[in-house]
This record gives C-alpha cells, structure tokens and sequence, in this order.
C-alpha cells in the first residue's frame, strides 16, 4: 500500500448501496474499481471495440492479451481517456467517464499509466519525471515531491539514476523510471500497456519483477502483455480480446489448463512453444 | 597471449604518411594534378586579393568614422547627456558578467562578446576625437564584464535574484535613457536616440517581445478552438506575406497619419512595434514546426499524469519544442538584428547605424568616403551576428539538441 495515502480509500464515493444508474441492477458494490459496460469505440469505419463488459475488483491483477490489432490496448486506452469510447459506460472509482474536463482529471488522478515506447519526457532528469506530476497537480513542495521520487526509484531500483536523463538509462531503466513516474500520483489503478514488448530481451525480467512486486502490494493493475510467465504467476485474471470483444476469461489455470473457447486454444498454442 | 592482447588494446601507431601536417597538405591540397593546379591558381589569386584589401585599408580616410564616431554610437543623443548611456551600459555589463558566472555557455559566450565589443570600440575612441572620458568608460566596462565574472564565481548570484534583477533593469535604462521631466535626470526624446544605441535598442526590444509573440501565435495555431486557430493562422499568412519595410513604412508613416491628432506615439515604439509584429509570425511558424516534432506519446504521458492543457505546454511540449528550433529562431534574430537598418530608408526621422552612415555622408567633407563608413558598419553587424550565431552554437550543445 505504499503508493498511496491511507486516508484516500475511505473517500471513495458510497456506491455500495446505490445502483450507479437508476433503474439497473445493483450488482456494482464498493469493491468494484473499474466497470465498463457495453464499451464500443470507432476509428473512421473501423469499428475496433465491439462491445467490452469488463468489471475490475479492487486490488485484482487483469492480464489481456490478444492477436496484435484486436483492440485490447485502444481498450485500456479509454478507461483513462487517452481514447474516447462512443457507446457504452464505463466507470472508474464510482466516476462516470463523461466529455466532463473534470470528470476526466478526476479519473485520471485515480489511474496511473505505463506505456510501450515508455514515454519519458527527454528534457527532464528521472527524478524530474517523477516529480513533475506531484509538484504541479498535486501542488506538492518540491521537497517532499522529491523525497516521495527518491523513495518510489529506490522501489523500482535505479536511485542512482535519478539524476540522469532518460536519454542516458537502458530500456529496462526507462520503463522502471515511467512505472515511478505513474506511481507518484499515488494511483489506486495501474494501467500497462505492453510495457515489456519494446525491451531488450534482457532487460524485461527487471520490469517485470517490479510489476510482480507492485501486484504483490495490492495495486488494481490492468496489463496488456504476452508474458505468460508473469500473466501465470500474478494474474489473478486473464482476459483473451479478439476482434474488438473479450472472447474468453477466467483465471491462468483455467486459460492455461482448459480453454473454452477454439480461438483461445488457437491463439495460445501459436504464442506457447 | 595476453601480451598480444594488450597490443591490439592499444593499437598500432598509423604508418607514417598519414598523419601529421605533410600528409595533410598532401592529401586535401596536393592530393592529385588537377587538386595541385587548383590549388596553386586559387591561392595566387586569395593573395591578390589579400594585397589589394590591405592597401585600401591602408590608404582609406578612416577619419570619417573617428571624427563621426559620436553620431555613429549615440546619434544625436547630447553629449552632455551621454553618460547616461555609458551608465546603462555599465549596468549591462555588470549583468552580464554575473550572470555567465551562474548561467552556461552561451551566457557566457555573449558577455564575452559584450566586453570583446566594448574593449574594441573603446580602443576606437582612444583614437578618434571623442574624449578619454569616452573610450576610458567602455574600456572600464569590458574589464567590469570579466571583474563581475569572477565576483559572481566567487559569490554567487542565486538565478532568481538575477532573473528579477534583469527585469528590473530594462525599464531602468529605458527611464535612463529617456529621462524623467521635472528632475535632473532631463527628457531625451527619443528623436535624439541613433546610431549603434538605436540599432541595439530595436533588435533587442524586437527579440524580447516578438519571441513570446511567436509562440503564442504558435499555439494558437494548433489551438482545438477554431476561432483562434483561425485567427492566429490568418495573422501570420498575412504577415508573412508582406515585406518588412511595408509594415515599417506604414508604421513611420501612415499610421501618423491615421491616428487622430492629439495620440502621438513615439517613433522608436512605433518601429519596435512593427518589427515585432513583422517577426512573431515568423517565429511562430519556427516554433510549430518544433511542436509537430513532439511525438504523440508525451502528450498521452502528459495527460495520463493528469497535467492540464495549459501545464502540458508548458512543462512538456515548449522546453522540447523550443530547443528544437534553436537554431533557426537564432537565424531569424540575426536576420532580424540587420533588419532594422529598414528603419532608415522607411522615413519617419529614425536614425539607427546605417542611417547615421548615410547621414554623415551626406556632409560634402565626407562625401567621397562612401566605401569607409560602409566597410566600419558592416564590421558592426558582422560583430553583432557572429556573436548571436556562436552563442546559439553553446546554447544548442548545453540543452543537448539533438539527443534525445
């Protein structure tokens, strides 16, 4: 629980007992973080997500994986807004995501994101990546931003690289930097987006054991990835998206063990060798 | 074998007639016969040159620029008035000096040149008629550059203070310079101001001001809201596509004209206005293309963190997009800086260093020195620019363009 502070949990708005929306089932209980229902999303014609029901409970590790162009990461993308959805609902924390600017802040101040390409900002140091987000949204003093950044690289492992541009660090660094990065907003949700497919070979077992480690502390992580490795350890969920609609879930034993589903069955046997 | 590892850790020396200054002349300059013929005409003929250059500099009336050198630096600002300006000056300097004690290379390398320019025109006053007064303050000055250098090494000026301090000295040396009616310190007006102070005076005024002009600009032009964006992307075509001495002409002249009687604005600010409305467009279209630079991905970064539109720009796609354009904004400033030398021919009584040129030709005792006082103001500007260009150079390598 070192990501975030004590007291935010007990703000979360009461949704235990209320439906979201009136007149639906009230099967949406506190310990739901993240509800999309019905999400469909276009590109011009394309029509990239067809229809995704997904509910996340707090705390829970979501691996998605799917064929390259299935619409699993344009998914993960409008949980925070990086894509808007056009039908469907989704909700975050009990928010509503709506074109609403504050709705949108207050969302993505719940939701930290890691990215493929890691998307350091190259002018500034590690720590000033880190401590951008705090000093300037959180309004942070620069001291007790920097003291949270130095702590937060120490848990991801590279303190001696705070004071080092991106430019400078190794893949692996990089998106170790970007994961401290996300988390210095003290997110209650984390969102990875393939963020082990642009890495050395080498260096994708450091991420991964930071993101093992943040699984561990609680965090309601959602991860696009095909490391299977990590998806059978952590996950305690595995969603299978495909043509723009989940296709198949449960937990590893269940995906690994005995899929359902054909495509499930086809599509892993052509990642597992 | 380690000893056979070692020698290929350190090499083998080069065979010996690739290296050294022989081979050098050998390869680049008599490397075949047609190279060797070239090169022998070629440098027959720089000689030539050469020899004719030294003997005009030699027998030319360089009288007309020491015994104008006053007009050439003040204009017609009163001599009696003119330690007004050695005083700003010394304020720069000291500025200056402090600050490439703290700052980086390019800091330093302009306050280098700001106490090499002062030490060369007080040398020239040294032998002109100007007074020791004269050449002994600029003297002063170049060596207050290096004296504040190494006070500020020594005891730091924190950048905040510096920052405040900078901004606190352009409206005082303008209050300087202009005077304060009713006080000692009498009204100059601003028709009196020429020569080289003019023409620093506008490049200045018309870098400082244009610059966050431009970017505004820029952003409006890429702005969501298509009210703005329309509006920023019709100024600049329009801008661009007028020449500077029209909008000056119009500036000087027309606007004048225009205004009803009893709004007067001052001429300079009228020429700075001009100049800087003429060179945001420009820059403006610099800095977009530093802003299609920034690749999708910060933006996502930006927003995932939950910065506002407004802290995105500013803290993640100016400081990327800015460095990126760099060196064609410095071009531009230089272009700039021998821009305003437009403000003599578009009329409007402004005489900066070419101006007072032609001014002081116009004097039949100088009248056949065209080519001397052209040759003194070319040197100026050449100064200037080289300058601005080898300062751009260290601010480029001190922000890392290019690495990213």
């Amino acid at each position: 629980m070192w990501a975030r502070d004590e007291g935010q949990v007990t703000d979360q708005p009461q949704v235990t007992d209320q439906p979201l929306v009136p007149g639906q089932t009230p099967d949406v209980t506190r310990s739901d973080i993240i509800v999309c229902r019905d999400v469909h999303k276009w590109f011009g014609q394309l029509h990239v997500l067809r229809g995704i029901d997904l509910t996340v409970k707090s705390g829970e590790v979501i691996v998605i994986f799917g064929p390259s162009g299935s619409g699993k990461s344009t998914f993960i993308r409008t949980i925070n807004r990086l894509e808007e959805h056009q039908r469907g609902d989704i909700f975050v924390d009990g928010i509503e995501l709506t074109s609403d600017i504050r709705n949108i802040a207050a969302i993505r101040s719940e939701i930290g994101m890691v990215f493929q390409s890691f998307n350091l900002f190259p002018h500034l140091t590690a720590l000033q990546n880190v401590t951008l987000g705090p000093i300037r949204v959180r309004r942070w003093p620069r001291a007790k931003a920097d003291q949270k950044a130095m702590e937060l690289l120490e848990r991801v492992g590279i303190p001696e690289q705070a004071h080092k541009h991106p430019a400078q660090l190794s893949g692996g660094q990089q998106q170790r930097v970007a994961i401290a990065r996300a988390l210095a907003m003290q997110p209650k949700i984390m969102l990875f987006d393939e963020p082990t497919s642009a890495l050395d070979p080498e260096m994708i077992n450091e991420v991964l054991e930071v993101m093992r480690e943040l699984a561990g502390s609680g965090m309601t992580m959602l991860c696009v990835s095909h490391e299977m490795g990590f998806a059978r350890a952590v996950a305690d969920r595995m969603v299978f998206i495909d043509e723009g609609v989940i296709v198949e879930q449960g937990p590893p034993s269940q995906i690994f063990g005995a899929p359902e589903q054909e495509r499930t069955k086809q599509f892993l046997s052509q990642i597992l060798h | 074998m380690s000893a056979d590892v070692e020698l290929r850790a350190g090499g083998l020396p080069p065979p010996p007639d690739t290296v050294g200054p022989s081979a050098w002349l050998r390869q680049n300059l008599f490397g075949s016969w047609p190279s060797t013929i070239f090169t022998v005409v070629l440098g027959a003929l720089l000689a030539m040159l050469a020899a004719l250059v030294i003997q005009w500099v030699l027998n030319a009336r360089w009288g007309v620029v020491t015994d104008n050198l006053r007009l050439l630096l003040i204009g017609q600002y009163p001599f009696e008035e003119a330690w007004r300006v050695w005083l700003a000056l010394v304020l720069l300097s000291v500025l200056a000096g402090l600050a490439s004690a703290i700052g980086g290379g390019a800091i330093r390398t302009l306050a280098n040149w700001l106490a090499a320019g002062q030490a060369m025109l007080g040398l020239l006053a040294l032998g002109s008629g100007l007074g020791l007064h004269v050449a002994g303050a600029l003297l002063v000055n170049a060596t207050l550059v290096w004296l504040a250098f190494f006070v500020g090494l020594r005891w730091p000026v924190s950048r905040r203070h510096l920052t405040l301090a900078t901004l606190v000295y352009v409206p005082v040396a303008v209050v300087l310079l202009q005077g304060v009616g009713g006080t000692p310190l009498s009204v100059v007006p601003t028709r009196f101001w020429g020569g080289l102070l003019l023409t620093f005076l506008l490049a200045i005024a018309g870098i400082l001001l244009s610059f966050p002009f431009g970017v505004v600009l820029a952003l409006g032009r890429r702005s969501n809201l298509p009210a703005i964006r329309l509006m920023s992307t019709a100024y600049i075509e329009v801008v661009r596509g007028v020449p500077l001495v029209t909008i000056l002409f119009m500036a000087a002249i027309m606007l004048p004209l225009f205004l009803p009687g009893e709004v007067r604005i001052d001429a300079v600010v009228r020429a700075v206005g001009g100049i800087t409305l003429f060179s945001a467009a420009y820059v403006a279209e610099n800095v977009r293309g530093g802003l299609q630079a920034i690749p999708a991905g910060q933006l996502e970064a930006s927003d995932a963190i939950g910065l506002n539109a407004f802290q995105r720009n500013v803290y993640v796609v100016l400081p990327q997009a800015l460095r990126a354009v760099i060196p064609a904004n410095v071009g531009l400033f230089i272009s700039l800086l021998k821009d305003t030398t437009l403000v003599a021919i578009a009329g409007g009584g402004l005489l900066e260093l070419l101006g007072i040129g032609n001014a002081v030709l116009a004097n039949p005792q100088w009248a056949g020195a065209r080519l001397e006082i052209y040759a003194f103001i070319t040197v100026v500007f050449f100064v200037l620019c080289y300058a601005m260009s080898q300062a751009s150079y260290r601010l480029e390598a001190q922000m890392g363009v290019g690495k990213r």
